[in-house]
């Protein structure tokens, strides 16, 4: 065979075929297939008909939903103070913010735990509380960096010209600081909020027994029952596939908006 | 006044916040306290034990064996695959990088469970093989080689590598001479992400790995749930002992990218 540089992709289009394509593929058919291998719909109407299942999807929802908002509420202040601060060496310091996530988050959970552990006496008296607390401190700065990123490389004389026009700088911020940092705002949520529904070690280690949709699948397959839990997996796919194109959209909206602006 | 005091004491707050649980728990890890919180003597023993223990160690070296092995994998897989889509129709290309955003947006949990069911129940290969696990962590990171290597084939300078071939060059070596000198720093940057995407997986791991053998996720979430506090407070000394290997590197690195940052300038200044 005559050496092309096209040829070299052929491993990798393999290599993606088979452990990226074939595992989806063969997800749908365990999940629409029971124990016989005969064709069913009863794995998907029997999570939404069942109350426990429902009740753990919407419960991963609000954890989701509440730490995403929690880190959101952190990362924001952080990013801004630090990305608008005249000090000379930010990079190091935003490199200090995101330290923490090189270390493997099984111990960081385990030293946050001993500390709740401490604090409370009993971690079992606050499980919702403490999952959240348990999953900020895991993902913040996965927040805190793509903010900080979008909002220092805002021209500050865009800032500068509100001021200029008449307005104060809470007004300057809400209609030009704020708008301009949405697209790290929404790459933040999404590095946030998919993770915060599935990661049920987080729950696990903080003595949390509430299933979320993650633990679904866990206890699927220790319980060797393939079918359920690839419905489980297909739902969250499905989940993850509505968000992406959500901010996706949202960021195409946005880079639309702010074409428009300049 | 107050204001710059609020200004300055927000990421003050988040810094102890982040930091706080593991700067107490690194204070502990030399005392033989088994709680904290309780006030104790200094001690080495959990450091002692970290090392000594045969379970502890076998588990330390699998993990790091196990992070370089895929890592390598992923960076010739990823790497492979940015420079044939990069110059394939732009039909396929767009297709690679579309497959490739699968696993990159993919929950971590339903990546490993399809790996599980694909590898193990449907194709029967034994997880004692140890390569569902290891062609997992492959899955996890290989696409973000891709995405690392991408850019900055896209940056080359394309004329190069056709001067080359008119140069005499074979195609082989204008690859290896040209292309790849100047997409290594982006091999580099998606072989560190890959480590530490190995490092730090769970989810994966658990459903693909063989019963007998931990990565450092796997065995701190059960030793969570166990009550053997030797092992509990050897943990500590791990977390700490990471901790400050971490801080090392990034710190390393700091300097390095300052020195590049000043030779840098000289070379303009000499200009």
């Amino acid at each position: 065979m005559k050496f092309s540089r096209k040829t070299l992709g052929i491993p990798y289009i393999i290599f993606l075929l088979i452990f990226v394509v074939a595992p989806l593929l063969v997800l749908f058919y365990y999940a629409f297939t029971n124990g016989q291998g005969q064709f069913t719909f009863r794995n998907l109407t029997g999570f939404f008909t069942d109350p426990n299942t429902v009740g753990t999807l919407f419960y991963s929802l609000a954890i989701a939903l509440v730490t995403t908002a929690v880190c959101l509420l952190i990362a924001y202040p952080v990013a801004y103070v630090l990305a608008t601060s005249g000090l000379k060496s930010k990079g190091v310091i935003i490199m200090i913010f995101v330290l923490p996530m090189w270390i493997n988050f099984s111990l960081r959970i385990t030293a946050l735990k001993e500390i709740l552990t401490l604090i409370e006496g009993n971690l079992a008296f606050y499980p919702f509380l403490n999952s959240v607390i348990g999953m900020t401190y895991d993902f913040l700065p996965f927040m805190i960096l793509p903010i900080y990123n979008t909002i220092v490389k805002l021209d500050g004389s865009l800032t500068e010209a509100a001021r200029d026009l008449g307005a104060d700088e809470k007004r300057a911020f809400l209609h030009v600081t704020l708008p301009l940092s949405l697209p790290g705002i929404i790459s933040g949520v999404s590095m946030v909020f998919l993770p915060a529904m599935t990661n049920y070690v987080v729950l696990d280690m903080l003595y949390n027994s509430t299933y979320i949709m993650g633990s679904l699948i866990g206890s699927y397959f220790s319980a060797y029952n393939w079918h359920g839990g690839s419905m489980i997996a297909l739902i969250l796919l499905a989940i993850i596939c509505v968000f992406t194109l959500v901010t996706n959209g949202m960021e195409e909206e946005d880079a639309r908006a702010g074409g428009a602006l300049l | 006044m107050t204001k710059k005091l609020i200004r300055g004491l927000i990421p003050v707050i988040a810094l102890i916040f982040l930091y706080a649980p593991i700067l107490i728990l690194a204070v502990y890890s030399f005392t033989d306290a088994t709680q904290i919180g309780a006030i104790r003597g200094f001690t080495l023993k959990n450091y002692v034990t970290l090392f000594t223990t045969e379970e502890l160690r076998n588990m330390i070296l699998g993990t790091i064996l196990l992070a370089l092995a895929s890592a390598l994998l992923a960076t010739l897989f990823g790497t492979l695959g940015a420079i044939g889509a990069f110059y394939s129709r732009k039909r396929v290309s767009s297709a690679v990088s579309t497959v490739n955003q699968i696993p990159v947006i993919n929950a971590d949990v339903v990546t490993g469970f399809s790996l599980c069911i694909l590898l193990v129940v449907v194709l029967g290969i034994s997880k004692d093989t140890y390569l569902p696990l290891l062609f997992g962590h492959v899955t996890l990171s290989a696409p973000f080689v891709y995405l690392s290597v991408m850019p900055k084939l896209k940056q080359m300078d394309s004329s190069l590598y056709e001067a080359a071939l008119d140069l005499g060059a074979t195609p082989a070596s204008a690859l290896f001479r040209v292309v790849i000198p100047q997409i290594f720093s982006g091999m580099v940057s998606g072989f560190s992400l890959a480590v530490t995407l190995s490092l730090d997986d769970y989810f994966i791991a658990t459903y693909t790995k063989p019963a007998t053998f931990d990565t450092i996720s796997t065995y701190v979430v059960n030793a969570t749930k166990g009550s053997q506090t030797a092992i509990k407070t050897a943990l500590w000394a791990l977390s700490t002992l990471i901790f400050v290997i971490v801080i090392l590197i990034v710190l390393g690195l700091n300097l390095r990218a300052r020195r590049a940052d000043r030779s840098d300038l000289r070379k303009e200044a000499g200009r």
